[in-house]
């Protein structure tokens, strides 16, 4: 066995969030957001905020390790770090870079961080109100295509297409995702069921997306902290140890979600190496993961996603996506247990991370019994994308 | 309906429509979306010139034929730097699309639905690129389907630019 693994060495002992809100409507501003989860993550941990020696993040979060520690009265700084990549394709990412953080002595307590006040920073769903466009830009915005939506709708379509994959795979994913949130009293969407009519009836954003398809936009905050797993193992939470994690891209996918269009393999969440890598590391195979939190930026590419992750081929999708195989505790692959990007909140993706722990720990509203194995899915679609999975104690 | 079905014939030549006298029915989609800035020049300028005289341009690797969009400084099988601009038939396949129904753009709030394609070029190494469907926005759209480009020039824009658009081959 290769030593160069993150498997057994570190875990995730801490999670926290803020209250999640609608977009732009936090009281506060976003770095107090990002102080508050913070805090709250060490207060989960049981540990002194002074003691974070590490900060990670991804998608360019606005709130820098220096703001963080000097404002914290961190003891000593010794690692910061942010994720290439757009959007959450990044998380998993920041959670992997945050554990070899610690494998390597680099570090002995990192915190994974983000933090989103559009109301004091700006929508992301919206699109360029500029008068001109250079690059590679203007290959797409002068023709109307210039949200997120509109950038990967041509991917979900293609994928559907060469797979014969109906808009009820989709609505079955976002069923799933809402569903889950009835039970979870933090989610934006907690009181607002979806059903099936109410999908079908709602209005179209970017064919194939329905409005239900596509994530909220919230503010709000959340992190995480990671130690060894030695250290994970005196404090007070039951440790969701790091299995294996996996970052990167397929074959020549642009960096710029405007030129989306040119990756050659296009119908892709851009999982197919990582995801191998990701089970390598782990040691494991897709029969192994109890639990999934797949990110949904648009519900698209979580059936991409997980098709990359091996869960069934692409010609199964109809049979596999239906929503009593997507719920807890029975389902066959319960799916974004605590209501997602969809319906709990759109916090890139650092959300269903801390559900993925909360799996392990036993901790969910909508707990999977006897949870080993939880798998963390990063953002699709725009890579680098990343991957992670967290174990029990049992799994090492 | 806002959107502009350019009639069906030859797809028009530069100087045809009157100058000055541009309103936005010429176009498919309406007056605010962001125009295209041939920039950085030494990348982009050689395409947006092309469309400019209805020609369709790429990069290509002289060495290897093997064709790259959307442009790049160095060829990327064989890390070369010298790479040539060819012109390629303007003709391609439907290889995915997606009707857009929420406008997330001021000027698009009574523009929609459209439909944005995207386009392969099985000709030219398969390269692939982007543009509005031209015709009825609620037509049924099949990927694999032979598509032409059809010049939409904006000669009333400061400076000028011509979009390369996509309609049904006949």
């Amino acid at each position: 066995m290769s030593n160069r693994s993150l498997r057994g060495k570190v875990a995730a002992v801490g999670v926290g969030e803020t209250t999640y809100y609608r977009h732009s409507q936090a009281p506060e501003a976003e770095f107090v957001l990002c102080l508050k989860a913070i805090l709250a993550a060490c207060s989960d941990a049981g540990i002194d905020p002074r003691d974070i020696d590490g900060f990670a993040s991804f998608s360019d979060d606005r709130n820098d390790p220096m703001a963080l520690a000097t404002a914290l009265g961190i003891h000593e700084l010794r690692f910061s770090n942010m994720q290439w990549g757009g959007g959450g394709a990044g998380v998993a990412g920041a959670l992997a870079n945050a554990s070899a953080a610690i494998v390597s002595g680099l570090a002995d307590c990192v915190v994974v961080h983000r933090a989103l006040a559009q109301g004091q920073f700006g929508r992301f769903g919206q699109g360029a109100q500029v008068p001109m466009v250079p690059g590679e830009y203007a290959l797409s915005l002068p023709y109307g295509q210039m949200s997120p939506a509109q950038f990967f709708a041509p991917k979900a379509m293609r994928f559907m297409h060469d797979h014969n994959v109906g808009q009820e795979a989709l609505r079955a994913i976002a069923m799933a995702s809402y569903h889950h949130a009835q039970a979870n009293p933090r989610a934006v969407m907690y009181g607002r069921p979806l059903t099936e009519e109410k999908y079908d009836e709602s209005r179209w954003i970017a064919e194939p997306f329905h409005l239900y398809d596509c994530c909220q936009e919230n503010d709000g905050a959340a992190a995480i902290i990671l130690v060894s797993a030695e250290r994970a193992r005196d404090l007070q939470q039951t440790p969701a140890f790091v299995l294996g994690a996996a970052m990167g891209s397929t074959f020549r996918v642009p960096s710029s979600p405007s030129s989306t269009f040119a990756a050659p393999d296009l119908g892709s969440s851009h999982f197919k190496q990582c995801a191998r890598r990701l089970y390598e590391m782990a040691q494991l195979e897709p029969e192994d993961v109890d639990v999934v939190q797949c990110y949904e930026n648009f519900t698209g590419g979580v059936l991409m996603s997980l098709v990359e992750h091996g869960f069934f081929e692409p010609e199964e999708a109809m049979d596999f996506l239906k929503l009593e195989n997507l719920i807890a505790p029975t389902g066959k692959l319960p799916l974004n247990t605590s209501g997602g990007n969809l319906a709990e909140c759109y916090m890139h993706g650092l959300g269903l991370q801390i559900e993925a722990i909360r799996q392990v720990r036993g901790q969910s509203t909508s707990q999977v019994p006897n949870v080993d194995v939880s798998l963390g899915v990063g953002g699709p679609m725009s890579p680098p994308v990343s991957t992670i999975l967290y174990g029990s104690e049992a799994t090492l | 309906m806002s959107n502009y079905s350019i009639p069906d014939g030859s797809p028009s030549k530069p100087g045809k429509e009157s100058k000055g006298t541009a309103s936005n029915a010429k176009y498919y989609l309406p007056a605010g979306m962001p125009a295209p800035l041939a920039e950085p020049a030494a990348l982009f300028g050689p395409y947006w010139e092309g469309t400019r005289n209805e020609l369709l341009k790429v990069q290509r690797n002289p060495e290897t034929g093997v064709y790259q969009w959307p442009p790049q400084w160095i060829a990327y099988d064989t890390q070369s730097f010298d790479l040539e601009w060819v012109e390629v038939e303007a003709r391609g396949l439907i290889y995915s699309w997606t009707r857009v129904w929420h406008p997330i753009h001021p000027a698009m709030k009574d523009a929609v639905p459209y439909l944005i394609v995207v386009v392969e070029l099985p000709h030219a190494g398969g390269v692939r690129m982007l543009g509005n469907l031209l015709g009825d926005p609620l037509q049924d759209v099949e990927i694999g389907a032979e598509v032409e480009a059809v010049f939409e020039h904006h000669n009333d824009a400061e400076p000028p630019y011509t979009l390369v658009q996509w309609r049904a081959s006949t």
